[in-house]
């Protein structure tokens, strides 16, 4: 490895290595090093370079909140009693004394109301679950944006993917826990979905409950799933993507100096130790600061489990309102063939949360056999320099959202005062609708921006202010862009649609067509040069006319 | 690396279009901008304290934490309101959290702060290498795998291979008989509830158990229903209570438009299942006016003058209905079982067992 560090650097003025914590790290680190090479490992990773960028800390949140989950759910397991066993409730909550209960929910009320800081710890492992998950998707949608999933990232983009969705499984299992009315009708749903699988449908429900639902066995069941196996494979997972985060480097942003056969950034050792470090502490602030201020999840106020009662408005978790969505958007299909029931209005979604999780986690590939593009890339898109990709991506983001929607109808339908049929059908519509207008509509909006830029590379920033020469003529005045600006305008890569056959097919001609016939050509050097020459001459009759004081008149009274 | 100069690509037809006039060059690195910490001592100074004052910060927050962890508590010691109260909980988990908050996050804050401020900011550069190994690393491990598979003689011994491919595609089906005893046989569970099961059942008030007599049922009321002699006491009663549940409405008879589903029931009391046919919800909004029962899960809509048909949302089935009567004392009861297995659809549901 080579590290360039700028020769500029001021050095210390107190000799470091007489000091007594010196001396006492050189003996710990010998020792280290003797028994775990730890040298090696210092000289490989400390001085390693990160880039800098705001875009590149959503990962790290869903990292640190990670932590705070594993740190907040250890604490909550010496508390919470995953049983369901029936009890009759006597604690300090006075509405519910008397109520026949689960252990589990019991627990979790003691947990609330009688523990010292258990409503906090409560309340930090959900809001960090929500954060977890927000992080993972802006994180993963940084990343698609960026083409940072490119070779040779298209295995980490997996990794990634797959945690995204353990997270989901994580945060369905553990909301299910306390066994309460809101919690306990998600499980009788996911209950509903599985019978409704042809032939194996109702052996698997009788397989999760143990026997009917809901049975006694279901929460030990989703406690031993979201307490142990989820989170191995999530932390397993996550030693995966790093491990390959340190192989591959961090991608960078274009900018001056940063090539494909480099990475510009700060080192480990201190600068990241401190910011990364520090950030974690930040993330946990922040959660601790919601958690203190912010009531989530009252299971107290939906009551015990009971298969007979629900409540109207019933949401589950953000990161799981897409699946919901569908269940209330889909008609009611269902025929029967030979005395057997196909409910179309289960397959139908169960199928699609497969198409949109598999048309994510698959893009990388579908992208690179478009483009014949096997070169190793760790130099980002600017998300408008790939109109289709970013249109692509803004369709999947619209789907889900319409989709999340679709999962709030009451809520909407009371709060705008709308019938909730009307607003059904709208979601209806707008699920085939909105996403290739926004395909569309981003698409264009990135010709838009590339077509500006362009102007921008070949003749500098506009000033506003613009110059009548004696003939009549009026210019504006273009403040010229340096060599290190105009580099972000123009360095990126161009595509041009395939013609099929000498090794095209002609769906993948018509795949490459489709993504790069609408495309704005990129300045040459040759057009930069007459573009300046041009620029050279108007500057020239703009002095004239100016005496090569640019100011107007009225700054000029004003000075 | 496989990247070539022009952009094109080694392994076939890339649509990566080659640079018109080579591109342009990468100007490298612009020149460093000095920080104010780096130009004035005063500013160093100054960020050095506002540094230290955050680490101090939050050793005040940890002290908080502690304090507040055991003078404002839940249900024991509580300064700022009484024991024992809601608001007692209220004030612990807020004194608790902002300790515990501010502990965290000025440590975070001071690190970033000295980091941003004091810490070198000047870019340093660190070159890539290619992923891929070079070709006489990759043509030792062709000869390591070679070797190993000439070793072992995996190519001389079919009969081994064989075996070995048979006794690995067996194991995987291992598997299967410790899942089979997570849970029993679906069987006819799913065909009959409580009602069928114990005939001639009264229906009583889902919340206290009370029987329900006709006279009780007013015109366009709803009454959430179980079996009355489904109790606590009755062995797995919160499974039967998930497929007994029902619900009464009693309807003017001259607004039915369902001959068969009105003769189920009595001068216009008409018993349906609570549980959606969707995916299991209980079916628990009733609106008098349209005489509609709504799911509040996923909005599927059922006409109760038609038989509990589905007129809206995701279900396809209406509500099964419990065919009702009244016995000499007047009280509503259920001969038998509902007309259909209740709860959401499954493959053989339309089967009889």
């Amino acid at each position: 490895m080579t590290t360039t560090t700028p020769s500029t650097r001021k050095q210390s003025s107190t000799a470091l290595s007489d000091t007594r914590a010196y001396k006492l790290g050189a003996v710990g680190g010998d020792w280290l090093d003797q028994r775990a090479a730890g040298g090696g490992f210092v000289k490989f990773f400390a001085r390693k370079i990160f880039p800098d960028h705001w875009s590149f800390m959503f990962g790290e949140v869903a990292l640190y909140s990670f932590v705070i989950l594993l740190i907040s759910g250890t604490f909550l397991t010496m508390f919470f009693d995953p049983s369901m066993e029936e009890v009759v409730y006597n604690g300090p909550y006075v509405p519910l004394q008397g109520e026949t209960m689960s252990r589990a929910y019991e627990s979790t009320l003691e947990i609330s109301f009688e523990l010292r800081g258990g409503l906090l710890f409560r309340q930090m492992h959900h809001w960090a679950c929500l954060v977890f998950m927000v992080a993972i998707f802006v994180h993963m949608f940084r990343v698609f944006f960026t083409g940072a999933f490119r070779k040779p990232r298209e295995l980490n983009w997996i990794v990634g993917f797959t945690l995204m969705v353990l997270g989901m499984v994580a945060g369905f299992t553990g909301y299910s826990l306390p066994d309460d009315v809101l919690s306990g009708n998600g499980v009788r749903i996911i209950d509903g979905l599985m019978k409704a699988l042809p032939v194996v449908g109702t052996y698997l429900s009788m397989l999760l409950f143990g026997g009917e639902f809901p049975g006694t066995d279901i929460i030990p069941r989703l406690f031993t799933i979201h307490i142990l196996l989820v989170p191995a494979m999530i932390l397993g997972l996550i030693g995966i993507h790093l491990v390959l985060l340190v192989l591959h480097k961090h991608t960078q942003y274009p900018g001056p100096g940063r090539t494909e056969r480099n990475v510009v950034g700060f080192p480990v050792f201190p600068v990241y130790a401190a910011k990364a470090g520090g950030f974690f502490f930040l993330v946990f602030g922040i959660i601790t600061l919601i958690s203190a201020t912010t009531s989530i999840n009252a299971v107290w106020v939906y009551g015990p489990y009971d298969p007979s009662p629900v409540s109207a408005g019933s949401q589950p978790d953000w990161y799981m309102l897409w699946t919901d969505g569908l269940l209330r958007l889909i008609p009611g299909w269902e025929f029967t063939i030979f005395g057997y029931v196909i409910s179309l209005n289960m397959l139908i979604p169960f199928a699609f949360y497969g198409l949109l999780l598999g048309s994510l986690a698959l893009y990388p590939f579908l992208e690179a056999w478009v483009t014949g593009d096997d070169r190793e890339h760790h130099v980002n898109d600017l998300p408008y320099n790939t109109p289709v990709r970013t249109g692509l991506g803004v369709a999947w983001i619209m789907t889900y959202l319409i989709m999340a929607l679709g999962a709030t109808n009451d809520l909407i339908a009371i709060a705008l005062q709308l019938s909730i049929n009307d607003l059904t059908w709208l979601f209806r519509v707008a699920f085939f609708v909105v996403p290739p207008l926004a395909f569309f509509i981003t698409k264009r909006l990135c010709l838009s921006i590339q077509r500006q830029k362009r102007e921008k590379a070949l003749h500098g920033e506009e000033t506003s202010r613009v110059v009548r020469t004696e003939t009549g003529e009026m210019l504006e005045i273009h403040a010229p862009l340096s060599d290190y600006d105009r580099w972000v305008l123009v360095q990126h890569d161009d595509y041009r649609p395939l013609a099929a056959g000498k090794g095209v097919s002609s769906l993948r001609a018509k795949a490459s067509s489709f993504f790069f016939k609408d495309r704005i050509e990129p300045v040459t050097p040759a057009e930069l040069r007459a573009a300046l020459e041009h620029a050279g001459h108007e500057k020239h009759v703009i002095d004239e006319a100016t005496g090569g004081d640019y100011r107007t008149p009225a700054e000029k009274v004003v000075h | 690396m496989n990247n070539t100069s022009d952009g094109s690509s080694s392994r076939g037809i890339s649509a990566v279009a080659p640079k018109e006039g080579g591109g342009f060059p990468n100007p490298g690195l612009p020149p460093h901008t000095p920080r104010q910490a780096d130009l004035s001592k005063s500013a160093e100074k100054r960020a050095e304290r506002i540094v230290a004052a955050m680490f101090l910060l939050s050793v005040v927050g940890t002290v908080v934490f502690i304090a507040a962890y055991f003078v404002v508590t839940p249900t024991g010691m509580n300064i700022f309101a009484e024991e024992g109260t809601s608001s007692a909980l209220w004030w612990s988990n807020l004194v608790t959290g902002l300790g515990f908050a501010v502990a965290m996050f000025f440590i975070g804050a001071a690190a970033v702060h000295w980091a941003k401020t004091l810490m070198p900011d000047e870019e340093m550069v660190e070159e890539r290498h290619d992923i891929r190994s070079s070709d006489e690393t990759r043509e030792a491990a062709t000869d390591i795998i070679n070797d190993g598979l000439e070793e072992s003689g995996i190519t001389r011994r079919p009969l081994i291979v064989t075996a070995m491919v048979a006794s690995l595609v067996a194991l995987p089906i291992a598997v299967l008989a410790p899942l089979s005893t997570l849970g029993p046989l679906p069987g006819n569970k799913l065909h009959h509830t409580f009602w069928g099961q114990h005939p001639r059942q009264r229906l009583a008030r889902d919340h206290d158990g009370t029987p329900i007599k006709l006279s009780d049922v007013a015109m366009n009321s709803i009454f959430h229903v179980m079996p009355e002699g489904l109790t606590h006491e009755t062995p797995h009663h919160i499974e039967e209570r998930a497929k007994a549940a029902a619900v009464i409405v009693r309807i003017d008879p001259k607004l039915s438009k369902n001959e068969e589903s009105a003769s189920m029931g009595v001068e216009g009391v008409l018993a349906f299942s609570k549980i959606c046919t969707h995916v299991g919800c209980p079916v628990a909004l009733y609106e008098q006016q349209t005489h509609h029962m709504l799911c509040p899960c996923h909005q599927s809509t059922f006409d109760v003058t038609d038989g509990a048909k589905v007129i809206f949302g995701p279900a396809h089935r209406p509500l099964p209905q419990l065919p009702i009567e009244v016995d000499d004392e007047g009280y509503l009861l259920a001969p038998g079982d509902f007309t259909e297995p209740i709860g959401p659809s499954f493959w053989n549901i339309h089967k009889d067992k």
